[in-house]
């Protein structure tokens, strides 16, 4: 009985199996909104899209644990993990059997499993046509398709980033060679992939997400995106449209002319892109799904997010509230770095930076009106002093706060879309852009 | 609470402690303090959070784990932030928004430990900022001054410290100094009602020293009119006045520090067995396991300590045992919780292997699961000691424990075997 159902098994039945459906609830100015349902292993789960992914390292959010975790409101509903800092464990998680949603001690969230760590993007130059590295705290992990194959297995995500070969995108400038081997290696990649999953009992119930590559090339962009459409993957991952604000207009028609090809009842992640101002872009352009890398960011320089993103009438009297003047915000954005992955980006004007000497005997929460733990419980006089004297509860309670303040920017972006008001939202954001 | 300890007042200082239960062989006793922030059950370990914060644990976490009193420290806060700013704050409660208890020490620890950045006068202890250089002087007004800015439950006086590994002279001028520094501390606190001015008996390791100590207090409870010709400093000009000179508990300190163990728990039964019993002894900077059975049962309420807080941000979880690190290569495939026993979060939840894992990375989450079980291990440590006491079988319980932590009786070590025979605990 076995032999017969595996020799029966087909693209079409894989096909079928994803019950999993993303159904769209209206679509305005190229923006989605709508619910992913029949998610997850058990079949049985919701996720809202526009959404975001929880940020976590090595398993677990950053800074937090199950406890102050559940002090956070609307926790999003999938957690993302990196392989770069799981692959390391296979062999735990192999022993382990039960998975790894168990084993970080989250057996009831969605989890996807990324290939990298958007905070600290890894050394290019080591993707070959059989394998593709990650980088843990031990060193690199090379990674053949069986053994991608074998660490999934162990690890037992709802969703998981198919091996892909992301380095098109990592040069100043791609070569139209360099962005054809980058799709045709990340075809090949999925294709065997896809293979080894239908061999594979533990992995029925996971989801491979299609990977579009391709660089700064539009011909490779389009193939890419209408091959990996032809396979039966559970979604899109859309990599490298991050980068220099200098190539935003070009990444973001880029994005938009591959979200077309894309079909329309399967979610599009986008990595490396969770800055406030570029979510709104991405999202207008047919991205579904982000991660929540950037309130973590803003937490390592010891800062808080602050933008408002009530784009209720009165647009004008928030405004009074933020800090700087039209002025001040030209010169910032021209002082600012040109990278803008990895911790050591300059501040935004989404937030403030509570080490400034200002905020030394200033009562008043983070955010005034903010549901969350620390504003709720603390002062920014409090968070100042932890950060002063270097205590490890600054970055807990900053975490809470700035993952709450951007998970409901979320929500607020569902609502915007929901009553209409998409515009006056990307209006408030854009304004407090630097 | 504490009456006003004026030269003119013969108000006695109120009794914060009810003595619950005793046990019928040892000095062990279990009791409640009735302080301003609530009622405290002892025995109690008190966890050290000395810059304002449990170390990366909320207050709600520390409020979970049924945590009632807690350390400020009186020398960090003095410099950063300040007493001002705290008091802008609602003390040092509104400042960390701790509901319960708070315990500030005077400053006079950092004495021993910064020792190269200081200097000891008679007027006080000249530090030397080490965050901006500036120099300041911490004299007893002026750590009674920050600790009453503070507003903790329980403030203690500033002592004169001297390492307990130094002998001489030096150790008998601190010991006569603390007692003229409690005089000056009592009458520069301005809020007897809200908080307890606890004293702290010295001596170093000499049993005369420590002794003499003692009998100064209860000398001037006795209201007999002393004349200590080293009064010499200003304002104590009255000193002939007869003077009651009560508080509400008395630390033992000077000790916890490099002395060996067989002198410590000397010093620790001598100064219980002279202590009011109906007042609770607090022993400085004791932690360790068996340190705080053992005390317990020479007679001491009390505890604090910044082990099981820093040893766990080391990767080192407090078990029965003893300890388990968590970093070492053992642990990586090892899917029990710390100890199934124990009922904290972390263990409900997480694996050895897991936190091993967690430990090899680079995110803060790994320090806060094992804080969080070391401060509860330490916390269920006593709830069980006590529970033993009030039911009448503390003894066995030693017995257990130590059987526990060293596997054979004969194993415990011998300055712990010796301390508890002296209080009439054999553990063959």
């Amino acid at each position: 009985m076995e032999l017969l159902n595996l020799m029966l098994f087909s693209y079409q039945d894989l096909e079928e199996s994803h019950r999993m459906k993303l159904s769209l609830t209206k679509v305005v100015n190229g923006c989605r909104l709508g619910k992913i349902k029949n998610l997850g292993k058990t079949g049985d789960r919701t996720m809202d899209v526009p959404g975001c992914l929880l940020y976590t390292k090595t398993g677990s959010a950053p800074h937090l644990t199950p406890h102050t975790l559940h002090n956070i409101h609307k926790v999003p509903a999938m957690a993302q993990l990196t392989l770069s800092s799981l692959a390391e464990h296979h062999e735990v998680l192999a022993e382990y059997k039960e998975g790894v949603g168990k084993f970080i001690g989250m057996p009831e969230s969605l989890l996807y499993c990324s290939l990298h760590d958007p905070v600290s993007p890894c050394p290019a130059g080591y993707v070959t046509n059989k394998s593709v590295s990650v980088w843990g705290v031990g060193g690199r992990v090379e990674m053949t398709v069986s053994k991608f194959m074998a660490i999934q297995q162990a690890l037992q995500p709802d969703w998981f980033q198919c091996l892909s070969d992301g380095e098109a995108s990592c040069a100043e400038a791609t070569s139209i060679k360099r962005a054809r081997k980058s799709v045709d290696r990340s075809l090949l990649f999925l294709d065997n992939c896809l293979r080894l999953q239908e061999e594979s009992e533990a992995l029925q119930r996971s989801t491979i997400i299609g990977v579009i590559e391709g660089g700064d090339v539009m011909e490779e962009r389009l193939r890419s995106a209408r091959e990996t459409a032809k396979r039966p993957v559970g979604g899109f991952l859309l990599d490298g449209f991050q980068g220099d604000p200098m190539t935003l207009e070009t990444r973001l028609h880029l994005l938009s002319s591959v979200t077309a090809e894309l079909p329309e009842d399967k979610p599009r992640l986008i990595c490396s892109v969770s800055r406030p101002d570029e979510v709104l872009e991405c999202i207008e352009r047919g991205v579904d799904l982000f991660e929540s890398f950037f309130p973590y960011q803003v937490t390592e320089r010891g800062c808080a997010l602050t933008f408002s993103f009530d784009y209720q009438p009165n647009p004008e009297e928030t405004l009074l509230q933020q800090n700087g003047t039209q002025e001040e915000i030209k010169y910032v954005h021209q002082t600012k770095k040109i990278k803008t992955t990895g911790c050591n980006q300059e501040m935004t004007s989404f937030e403030i930076n509570l080490k400034e000497k200002k905020y030394q005997g200033d009562f008043e929460p983070l955010v005034r009106g903010c549901s969350c733990y620390c504003c709720q419980n603390h002062t920014r006089a409090y968070i100042h002093h932890l950060l002063v004297t270097n205590e490890l509860l600054a970055g807990v309670l900053l975490m809470m706060h700035n993952f709450e303040h951007y998970f409901g920017f979320f929500h607020s972006i569902r609502e915007a879309l929901k009553n209409d008001r998409l515009a006056q939202l990307k209006e408030l954001i854009r304004r407090q852009a630097s | 609470m504490a009456a006003a300890a004026s030269p003119s007042s013969m108000e006695s200082a109120p009794r914060i402690m009810r003595l619950v239960a005793e046990c019928s062989r040892s000095r062990a006793r279990a009791g409640e303090l009735r302080l301003p922030h609530g009622p405290v059950a002892t025995p109690v370990f008190m966890p050290v959070g000395t810059q304002a914060t449990m170390k990366g644990i909320t207050a709600e976490q520390l409020d979970a784990l049924g945590c009632r009193i807690c350390l400020g420290n009186t020398y960090h806060l003095g410099l950063r932030p300040g007493p001002e700013l705290i008091q802008k704050a609602h003390g040092l409660h509104g400042f960390m928004n701790w509901p319960h208890n708070l315990l500030t020490d005077s400053g006079g620890f950092q004495m021993v430990s910064l020792v190269s950045l200081s200097e000891v006068t008679e007027e006080g202890v000249r530090f030397r900022s080490p965050y901006d250089g500036e120099e300041t002087l911490l004299s007893p007004e002026r750590s009674v001054e920050i600790q009453n800015a503070l507003g903790s439950d329980i403030i203690m006086q500033l002592d004169d410290v001297v390492s307990s590994t130094v002998t001489g002279p030096r150790v008998e001028e601190a010991m006569f100094r603390s007692i003229r520094w409690l005089d000056r501390c009592i009458a520069a606190h301005r809020r007897p009602d809200q908080q307890n001015l606890f004293a702290i008996i010295q001596g170093g390791l000499d049993a005369h020293l420590r002794a003499t100590c003692l009998e100064a207090w209860l000398a001037k409870w006795c209201h007999v009119r002393t004349r200590d010709p080293r009064q010499q400093t200003p304002g104590h000009r009255e000193a002939e006045q007869m003077t009651k000179r009560d508080v509400p508990g008395f630390a033992i300190g000077g000790l916890s520090g490099g002395e060996s163990k067989n002198q410590f728990w000397r010093m620790v039964a001598l100064s219980t067995a002279r202590l009011p019993r109906d007042k609770p002894r607090y022993l400085m900077g004791v932690g360790y396991a068996t340190d705080l059975v053992v005390c317990v049962a020479l007679g001491c309420d009390m505890f604090d300590c910044v082990f099981p807080t820093r040893t766990a941000r080391f990767g080192s979880a407090l078990v029965p045992t003893g300890n388990l690190q968590l970093k070492k290569k053992q642990y990586e495939k090892d899917f029990r919780p710390i100890d199934p026993e124990c009922a904290c979060p972390t263990c409900q939840t997480h694996s050895r292997a897991f936190l091993h894992a967690l430990l090899h990375s680079d995110n803060t989450a790994a320090l806060h699961h094992l804080t969080v079980h070391n401060i509860a291990y330490q916390l269920q440590l006593m709830s069980a000691v006590r529970a033993s006491i009030v039911e009448k079988r503390f003894p066995d319980f030693v017995r257990h424990f130590m059987g526990t932590m060293y596997g054979d009786p004969t194993l415990c070590p011998t300055w712990a075997t010796e301390a508890l025979a002296s209080v009439g605990i054999t553990l063959a």
